[in-house]
């Protein structure tokens, strides 16, 4: 056979009908069978008629809104004020502020689970605020440096010119530079909100609850129990699929938005 | 005022960032066992840390765990992003859709998933290694064919002819024309590998032998357990790992401001 450069990608592919495509038809297959290998909807079904399923699946998505709409509220304006400021060392310093990306996580989520105990007592009392202060500890590098990077690349010019048109200060940031940063943010989101709905881990290390989505294939996987966690996985993968969708739909009228500009 | 207010809003989300890991880095030098008390200086915790076979055999574990899970991931994603830009269309497409599904979604269940088709249903023992280093791989491979794949585009594809018509083999034209000027996209693919792998928790939760840590989920069982000495090692730890971490990106920030001080020199 003669030597062709497309051929290189072969094994890729293989690895990926193996490993991603493969895992992916036996969770499907899993989560509408039976123990026996009938068909059935019950895990299905079940997941939906279960209140305590239900309550985890609307408590992650509160969780998830409120934690990314903090990372947002708090990574927003750390991104801003350094993309925009004169100093040359602009990106040694967003480097000081993403630099925690590289610590172990789990090394990371027990400082600050040893900070709140201090501050708190007992974790387990406020586990709505304990969830998004260690998601948000957790997640806020990953929200600070798709926004820096869109907002540091703007061009200038443009709010130069809104200025010179009789824009004020407040004016050309809400109808110039914000919108041209949507890019960033919706990159910045979509690093924050599934994780906060599946990384059940955190909640986990801070106070021994794990009373979210991704814990419920961690409770059926400690019980052997594929067909229920594959359920919760392909409900998972829906979320996911409509959250890359609308958040695609946002990039795109964002660069849209760029473009008329 | 303005200025004023920017810098103290900096100055808090910084000690909200660091705080926890600077104090646990100081009680770390000493004998307390919970942060707030005081007590006197102590190595133990680092004598301790590098003492104790079951920490360094998780330290060491995770590191060879992510190295060679990054190398595999780099050798195939590195191929792939060749293979697929070079493939027809309808190819390259799929290969990049595919490529993209392991990155957005969740690890749970991407880890999950793969427990099951390996596990349940092929039957291949957790004890083998092959399925934790697989959902590493299926972590890590698609961000490598993610930063190579930018590079592969940038690349003045009339060099490559050149060599062809000049005699090279397309094999050799690979080796020395077309590898040599995506290798800024490798290294930082094996890098970001590395990264990945290392703070991975839940890919290693639901394939790794039962008897094997890495350093997350050794960390995750340590902070539910009662042993203290175990727990004080672990602040060392991540004091040393910290400052592993401050010297790379001091080192690598040192290094780009040079070469750009030398860049500029050459253009002048």
């Amino acid at each position: 056979m003669q030597f062709s450069r497309k051929n290189l990608g072969i094994p890729y592919f293989i690895f990926l009908l193996f490993f991603v495509v493969a895992p992916l038809i036996v969770l499907v297959f899993y989560a509408f069978t039976n123990g026996q290998g009938q068909f059935t909807l019950e895990n299905l079904t079940g997941f939906f008629t279960d209140a305590n399923t239900l309550g985890t699946l609307f408590y992650s998505l509160a969780v998830a809104f409120v934690t990314t709409a903090v990372c947002l509220l708090l990574a927003y304006p750390i991104a801003y004020i350094l993309a925009m400021s004169e100093i040359k060392t602009k990106s040694v310093i967003v480097m000081v502020f993403v630099l925690p990306m590289w610590i172990n996580f789990s090394l990371r989520i027990t400082a600050l689970k040893e900070v709140l105990t201090l501050l708190e007592g007992n974790l387990a009392r406020y586990p709505f605020l304990n969830a998004v202060v260690g998601i948000t500890y957790d997640f806020l590098p990953f929200m600070i440096l798709p926004i820096f990077t869109t907002l540091s690349k703007l061009d200038g010019s443009l709010r130069e010119a809104a200025m010179d048109l009789g824009a004020d200060k407040v004016q050309t940031f809400l109808q110039v530079t914000l919108p041209l940063s949507v890019p960033g943010i919706v990159s910045g989101v979509s690093m924050v909100f599934l994780p906060a709905m599946t990384n059940y881990v955190v909640l986990d290390m801070l106070y021994n609850s794990t009373y979210i989505m991704g814990s419920l294939i961690g409770s059926y996987f400690s019980a052997y129990n594929w067909h229920g966690g594959s359920m919760i996985a392909l409900i998972l993968l829906a979320i996911i699929c409509l959250f890359t969708l609308l958040t695609s739909d946002g990039e795109e009228t964002g660069e849209r938005g760029g473009a008329l500009l | 005022m303005a200025k004023i207010a920017k810098r103290v809003f900096l100055l808090i989300m910084l000690m909200f960032i660091y705080l926890p890991i600077l104090i646990l880095a100081v009680y770390s030098f000493t004998s307390a066992t919970q942060i707030g008390a005081i007590r006197g200086f102590s190595m133990q915790n680092y004598i301790t840390l590098f003492t104790t076979p079951e920490l360094t055999d998780m330290i060491r574990g995770t590191l060879f765990l992510a190295l060679g899970s990054a190398t595999i991931a780099t050798i195939l994603g590195t191929l792939g992003a060749i293979g697929a830009f070079y493939s027809d269309r309808k190819m390259s497409t799929l290969i990049s859709s595919l490529n993209q599904v392991p990155v957005v979604n969740a690890d749970v269940v991407t880890g999950f998933s793969i427990c099951i088709l390996l596990v349940v249903v092929l039957h291949v023992s957790k004890e083998t290694f092959i399925p934790l280093v697989a959902g590493h791989v299926t972590l890590c491979a698609p961000f490598v064919f993610l930063s190579v794949m930018p590079k592969i585009k940038q690349m003045d594809s009339s060099i490559y002819e050149a060599a062809l018509d000049l005699g090279a083999t397309p094999f050799t034209a690979l080796t020395e024309i077309v590898i040599p000027q995506i290798v800024p996209g490798i290294i930082s693919g094996f890098a970001l590998a590395v990264t990945l792998s290392l703070d991975d928790y839940f890919i290693a939760m639901y394939t790794k032998p039962a008897m094997f840590d890495t350093i997350s989920t050794y960390v995750v069982n340590a902070t539910k357990g009662s042993q203290t000495t175990i727990k004080t090692a672990l602040w060392a730890l991540s004091t040393v790992i910290f400052a592993v971490v401050v010297l790379i990106v001091v080192g690598m920030n040192v290094r780009a401001m040079r070469q750009e001080g030398g860049s500029r020199a050459e253009t002048k």
